[in-house]
């Protein structure tokens, strides 16, 4: 199958450069034992630290009081308004360069915390709204039987907040898992590299694409199934346990027959 | 809130003194003093906007009076220091909207406030839920979400949720207003069993078949003040004050 119209020798070029089935599958494998681990340990980790510092900020930003809302105001402004790229080097250069080592000269860690700050930032804001939109009848029912404000936050109103915001949340985590890519910045070891590392290392040896595609692919695999996870999630929290569930048919009292919203006009 | 740090002589349920309540330049409580003998049950009526609810979300302290002081037997709720989760916890309220936890089961909204404000364990709390449940009618419901239920169903939940931990005093703030009138009657008569079971109650309502005949006295609010206060006889059938006698014409 020689090309013989310069046509097809640009085309042939095209599909070698970036569907070259035998790079991408020569690939896959240091993709999928190497990259893929380390790829996810970054994105959980950052999503952790993220989930952490935004349930903090949150709850700062529901003050009533505006000096405990400034820090985290300022917070979540400056590390959404900073291009990720700014931030990742800033923390993972700046820092050990400013002599402050928590993680010493791993990259990985500081790639965690800089994803994390600023997944940490987006979330606080997808918290804070999701908190809001929570009846403020839930938080005066918690208190009036006793419960402290924190009590009645993390027993009652931040656990309905959240429901209602997976589907935002599933948006930011695809974005974490993205970015964990920046990691590359930082320079990695031998057995640290994550998808995006392996791909451009073998793009660089080979000068072909395809790599590349194969990374792509990595990624699609765990951002898709995990947003239709989430929805899936969102869906049966909304809708309550599956309709074949006998304990949403069986109805011990049946002379009740008005509608389960009835009075919640008014 | 001067600080008069000795209970009153006779100690009520519930008594309240030159209580003031504004939003901004808005008033809406001004110098209300009433209290809520042992046992009785108490009835607030009014026009709306009159300031009742307003009262019975500053006696549980969900609402923060500007001046006055509250005192919840021989506390006093109102004092800087006071401790008044605890004393929330020896208070219980009902409301329109019933704010039954929708993301718990049944069991667990009635539960949540014995395990972790009472500090109880799960399955004491659960036999305590179940057994107040049962009283409301609805121990089948004990698994269910509140989405489930009916509003009248909702209500009474919420009812068992408050009486599960014990309290001194009942507060209902315009507990049936929400519901359809084919609903009220399950719910106002689990209100009159507590009240003829001795409970202290302070019931805010639009219900003058309930105030007439459940409570002990009525009190008519107006314009954020306590206009009158007597027997539901002398209130419904010996009205003297004019703005009494006109809101019962349009409600009765």
């Amino acid at each position: 199958m020689a090309p013989s119209t310069p046509q097809d020798l640009a085309s042939n070029a095209l599909v070698n450069t970036f569907f070259n089935w035998d790079l991408i599958l020569q690939t896959f494998p240091r993709l999928i034992t190497e990259g893929l681990l380390n790829t996810i340990v970054i994105a959980i980790g950052a999503i952790v630290v993220g989930i952490v510092i935004a349930l903090l900020a949150a709850m700062l930003l529901l003050s009533n009081r505006w000096w405990i809302r400034l820090p985290a105001r300022l917070y979540v402004d400056i590390f959404r308004g900073l291009p990720v790229i700014i931030t990742v080097m800033l923390v993972g250069v700046g820092l050990p360069a400013a002599g402050f080592r928590p993680f010493g000269t791993d990259p990985f860690g500081y790639a965690i915390l800089a994803i994390g700050i600023i997944s940490g930032a987006y979330t606080a804001e997808i918290f804070r709204s999701g908190i809001q939109s929570v009846d403020p009848g839930q938080l005066q029912a918690a208190r009036s039987l006793g419960l402290s404000y924190l009590k009645a936050m993390r027993l009652v109103v931040v656990p309905q907040g959240i429901r209602r915001v997976l589907p935002a949340m599933a948006g930011q985590f695809v974005k974490d898992i993205k970015e964990s890519s920046l990691v590359y910045l930082l320079g990695l070891a031998a057995g640290q590299r994550e998808l995006y590392f392996i791909a451009q290392e073998e793009v660089a040896r080979t000068y072909n694409s395809s790599p590349l595609i194969a990374a792509g692919l990595c990624y699609l695999c765990l951002t898709i199934p995990l947003t239709y996870f989430m929805n899936h999630l969102d869906k049966r929290l909304r809708e309550g346990p599956k309709p074949g569930n006998p304990l949403a048919i069986a109805d011990p009292h049946p002379q009740t027959p008005v509608p389960a919203t009835a009075g919640e006009k008014a | 809130m001067t600080a008069v740090t000795r209970a009153p002589a006779t100690p009520a349920a519930l008594r309240v003194t030159g209580l003031s309540k504004s939003y901004g330049s808005h008033t809406v409580l001004r110098d209300i003093t009433i209290d809520v003998r042992a046992g009785e049950t108490l009835c607030l009526i009014g026009p709306s906007g009159s300031g009742k609810s307003t009262l019975l979300k500053c006696l549980n302290l969900l609402e923060t009076p500007d001046s006055g002081e509250i005192w919840l037997g021989g506390t006093c709720l109102t004092a800087p220091r006071a401790d008044v989760d605890a004393a929330r916890a020896r208070i219980g309220m009902v409301f329109q909207h019933f704010n039954l936890f929708p993301h718990l089961s049944v069991e667990r909204n009635v539960t949540l406030a014995l395990t972790s404000v009472k500090g109880m364990d799960r399955e004491q709390a659960r036999q305590i839920a179940l057994r107040r449940l049962a009283e409301v009618g609805l121990s089948a419901f004990a698994d269910r979400r509140p989405a489930q239920l009916s509003g009248g169903q909702q209500q009474r939940v919420a009812i068992a949720r408050a009486l599960a931990m014990e309290p001194e005093v009942m507060l209902f703030d315009e507990a049936t207003s929400a519901l359809d009138p084919e609903l009220v009657k399950d719910v106002l008569a689990v209100m009159r069993d507590l009240a003829s079971g001795g409970m202290t109650m302070a019931v805010v309502t639009h219900e003058m078949g309930f105030a007439r005949e459940a409570a002990d006295r009525v009190a008519f609010m107006c314009d954020g003040r306590l206009a009158e206060i007597d027997t539901p006889d002398q209130i419904f059938e010996r009205a003297e004050h004019p703005r009494l006698r006109q809101f019962l014409s349009q409600v009765l």
